[in-house]
């Protein structure tokens, strides 16, 4: 039915797909392995029309496609449902699944045949206990879910892309799920599915296609047969030449973070462990494990139970305290949540430690400046012109910024979230020596990444996190990719 | 920290050039390259006025009035600036400047002489702002709603506080009116005032973490949070501010018309909001000048003496100030799309 051949998907300084072949078949649940960074995401944005490819033939029944757009790509059947679900929580079942394809006349639309058509179609995903009337707003996830699809289908999809569709889903909402896809499927609709959870693929998926590097490594495994360890051997030995920096030979120093029974709800629970002076420590675990969360309640930026103590002091969950008491976050979403894009790079970098530049509340620009200089020298920041506006760098360049802003004031703790995120391999490179040099220098850092290798080969110790607990703590040292992988994907403790 | 990698000259995009930077020019951080369109308005502004009245436009007494008219508003766009740059709003500054005007000029207020009352029209003010900051940081009202309301309210208490009366500054407080009455160097003591609160507001803007989190918070409050500022205390201090603007401002309304009254500084807000835009500041905030709300400011009130001065229609002044609203922004947007990357 599907049939990709040969993707290549270029992006300045990343070659996200590096020829990729794909074959769906009508009426098969066709899941798509591979670890963060693989080309999934990119690859179902070709297919949704987002990206258009820059080599490689797409076949569609027979017929070469060229999805130029997303209503082009709607046209012929492709529809996708993302992870986060992009749904209009103020309007009604029917206005959603209708969005950009009313029934209407004249323009005015024709509620009536609209919520006849939407209660037709919620009846043959099998729920019609969903009213068409209803604001989406007020349904769970799970129904949210229900009217993705039925948008997929009032278009006629005749494949359907979900991009972990289970991770918002409580356990029975998932065996829900799996009864809609077969009946998808048993109508001929061919699904395409993404997800990382093993056991999901081997109930749900008739065949496998794993991605590594944006290449295809393997192409149509038998879902339920293939023995786990050999998918797993297939995604990892990820041929990236990430270079980390040597670790410390002397012993970490003193507790500086010591968390216990930390917990928030719907998010993480009982998680305790400590940060030592110098040491770096690493979280490891899917989207939805809690690992970001647990960063942000150490940081006192998400409601939290339980004892963060800095430097043998308990604090408080307040931003504020914190940083005035030596911590610093990095967060994951570098221009939503760290950057003041118009301002220049010098202004970005004293942000976090503004009153140390002022005298009752005078500014003193020249001192100012004359940091900014030095952090941009000192991490190479380029264009070494710290009066530009930040929004000019390139992300590394950007991340280092951030990391520079939490090098100023006595910092004893940094909290890293995805600090290579978007970065390109070379500056990668650079970014875990700034990280590691961090450390030596006596600072405590707490590090999450969703790439495996990443958290393996930076951090002294790592947790590994599965469903908001933590499943693993050990030295990084003696843990590998695949064992890693295996906990997380499997659920197995080592 | 010293230098962790070598620089590599293939590592992407991290190598482009900066171009060189001009020598640094004093006046740089004063006047940037938005305000050149604002300066070429208003320059030709005066060339209208001197072809259309060569006789009555360039004389003291008529840049002495201009810039008397410009002063009350022209305090209140100070506060407005921050506000704005913050990623607030508020509508409610005229009500505040008249329930400040009428509350200093209580029979009661007023026995206490004219000291006491620049004081109540100060505190007045700043405490109806801080209520607004209150309410929007802290009671988390979206600042349109919260200052709407501050906007009614605080005109009802004036009309109830005067009985819908002029209050008349009696004589022995005649030193509030000499603010509009005596003059130094031929122009009245109440623009000094506006260039001092000018003044200060810039310093404050330029030179100080207050202003520095001022754009913090108005262009990425969520960063700024993570980045440790306080968000909503700064969130409350800057309506605060804006209140202590519109005390002011009562003060210097009061020496220019010799009364308080729940009638003053109607519409205020529009003005100070289309001065503040004007100039170049983002109503999404995290962007913008002082410098650039006073020239927008000085250009409205350039039309109004013109229309004046021209024996013209209020009302087609009135057209006039909206399409040049419209032309501004639009204007500005050009030029932000240029200078993005």
């Amino acid at each position: 039915m599907l049939v990709m051949r040969g993707i290549v998907k270029q992006f300045p300084g990343v070659r996200a797909l590096d020829g990729v072949d794909l074959d769906v078949r009508a009426g098969e649940v066709h899941c798509l392995l591979g670890q963060n960074g693989a080309g999934k995401s990119t690859l179902i944005k070709v297919l949704a029309g987002v990206h258009q490819p820059d080599e490689g033939t797409i076949e569609f029944n027979g017929q070469r496609v060229r999805p130029s757009g997303p209503n082009d790509a709607i046209k012929l059947g492709f529809a996708t449902i993302y992870q986060e679900l992009d749904l209009v929580d103020g309007l009604s079942v029917t206005d959603n699944v209708y969005l950009g394809h009313e029934h209407a006349r004249f323009g005015f639309v024709s509620r009536a045949a609209g919520n006849r058509a939407t209660r037709q179609v919620l009846e043959r995903l099998g729920h019609p206990e969903i009213r068409p009337t209803t604001e989406v707003g007020r349904l769970s996830p799970a129904a949210k879910q229900v009217v993705s699809m039925a948008r997929a289908l009032s278009h006629d999809a005749r494949l359907i892309i979900m991009d972990e569709p289970s991770a918002a889903l409580a356990h029975d909402e998932v065996a829900n799920l799996f009864r809609i896809i077969r009946e998808l499927t048993g109508q001929g609709v061919a699904v395409v599915y993404i997800s990382h959870r093993l056991e999901e693929i081997r109930e749900i998926g008739d065949r496998v296609t794993v991605l590594k590097d944006g290449r295809t490594v393997a192409v149509g495994l038998p879902a339920r047969d293939t023995p786990t360890s050999q998918i797993v051997s297939l995604m990892t030995g990820r041929n990236v030449e990430y270079v980390f920096p040597p670790r410390s030979e002397r012993e970490p120093g003193e507790e500086v973070l010591r968390v216990e029974g930390l917990g928030s709800p719907g998010a993480f629970r009982d998680v305790s462990f400590s940060v030592r002076a110098g040491e770096i420590v690493g979280l490891a675990g899917l989207v939805g494990s809690g690992r970001s969360e647990i960063l942000e309640a150490v940081y006192g930026a998400r409601p939290a139970t339980g004892r963060v103590v800095l430097s043998g002091k308990q604090v408080r969950h307040s931003v504020v305290g914190n940083v005035r008491r030596g911590m610093g976050l990095a967060p994951e979403e570098r221009k939503a949540q760290a950057l003041l894009l118009d301002q220049s790079v010098t202004a970005n970098i004293t942000l976090g430690s503004l009153p140390g530049f002022a005298t009752f509340g005078w500014l003193d620009r020249t001192r100012e400046r004359a940091e900014a200089q030095r952090l941009t020298k000192a991490l190479d920041i380029r264009p070494p012109d710290p009066e530009r506006p930040v929004k000019t760098l390139s992300g590394g360049n950007q991340q280092k910024a951030v990391l520079a802003r939490w090098l100023l004031g006595s910092r004893k703790l940094l909290l890293l979230d995805e600090p290579t995120r978007g970065v390109d391999v070379g500056a990668r490179a650079e970014l875990y020596a700034v990280i590691r040099e961090l450390a030596d220098r006596g600072i405590g850092v707490l590090l999450v990444s969703s790439e495996v290798p990443e958290v393996l080969g930076l951090a002294d110790r790592v947790l590994v996190l599965r469903e908001g607990a933590v499943i693993h703590e050990g030295d990084a040292r003696e843990l590998d990719e695949h064992l890693v992988l295996d906990m997380i994907m499997n659920g197995r403790a080592a | 920290m010293s230098d962790p990698t070598k620089p590599r000259a293939d590592s992407g995009p991290v190598g482009t050039v900066s171009p060189p930077r001009p020598a640094r020019n004093p006046l740089r951080g004063l006047i940037e390259g938005g305000h050149v369109g604002l300066l070429v308005a208003i320059a030709l502004l005066v060339v209208v006025g001197l072809v259309t009245r060569p006789t009555a436009f360039a004389t003291t007494s008529n840049l002495v009035s201009i810039l008397s008219l410009a002063a009350t508003i022209g305090v209140i766009t100070v506060g407005a600036t921050f506000v704005i740059i913050g990623g607030g709003i508020d509508l409610s500054v005229g009500a505040i400047m008249a329930l400040a005007s009428v509350w200093a000029t209580t029979v009661a207020t007023q026995e206490f002489g004219p000291v006491v009352m620049a004081i109540c029209a100060i505190l007045v003010g700043t405490g109806a702002g801080l209520v607004n900051g209150l309410l929007i940081a802290y009671g988390r009202l979206v600042p349109f709603i919260a200052t709407l309301a501050m906007l009614v309210a605080a005109r009802g208490l004036a009309q109830r506080m005067s009985d819908r009366k002029t209050q008349l500054i009696q004589a022995d407080n005649s030193a509030i009116v000499e603010l509009s009455t005596t003059r130094v160097l031929g122009v009245p003591l109440l623009v000094y005032v506006f260039a001092l609160v000018v003044a200060l507001g810039w310093v404050l803007l330029n030179r100080t973490t207050f202003g520095r989190r001022t754009y913090a918070v108005g262009g990425n409050p969520e960063a700024a949070r993570l980045a440790g500022i306080d968000v909503r205390r700064h969130t409350m201090l800057l309506y605060a501010l804006s209140g202590l603007c519109c005390g002011i401002a009562a003060i210097l309304i009061m020496a220019r018309t010799t009364t308080g009254s729940s009638t003053h500084g109607d519409l205020y807000e529009l003005d100070a909001i289309a001065a503040v835009i004007i100039g170049g500041t983002l109503l999404t905030g995290g962007r913008g000048t002082i410098i650039g709300s006073i020239l927008g400011l000085l250009i409205f009130t350039l039309i109004t003496n013109l229309f004046i001065l021209n024996g013209l229609n209020t009302s087609d002044q009135l057209i006039a100030k909206g399409l040049i609203i419209v032309v501004a922004v639009l204007l500005q947007r050009r030029n932000l799309k240029e200078r993005a990357p």
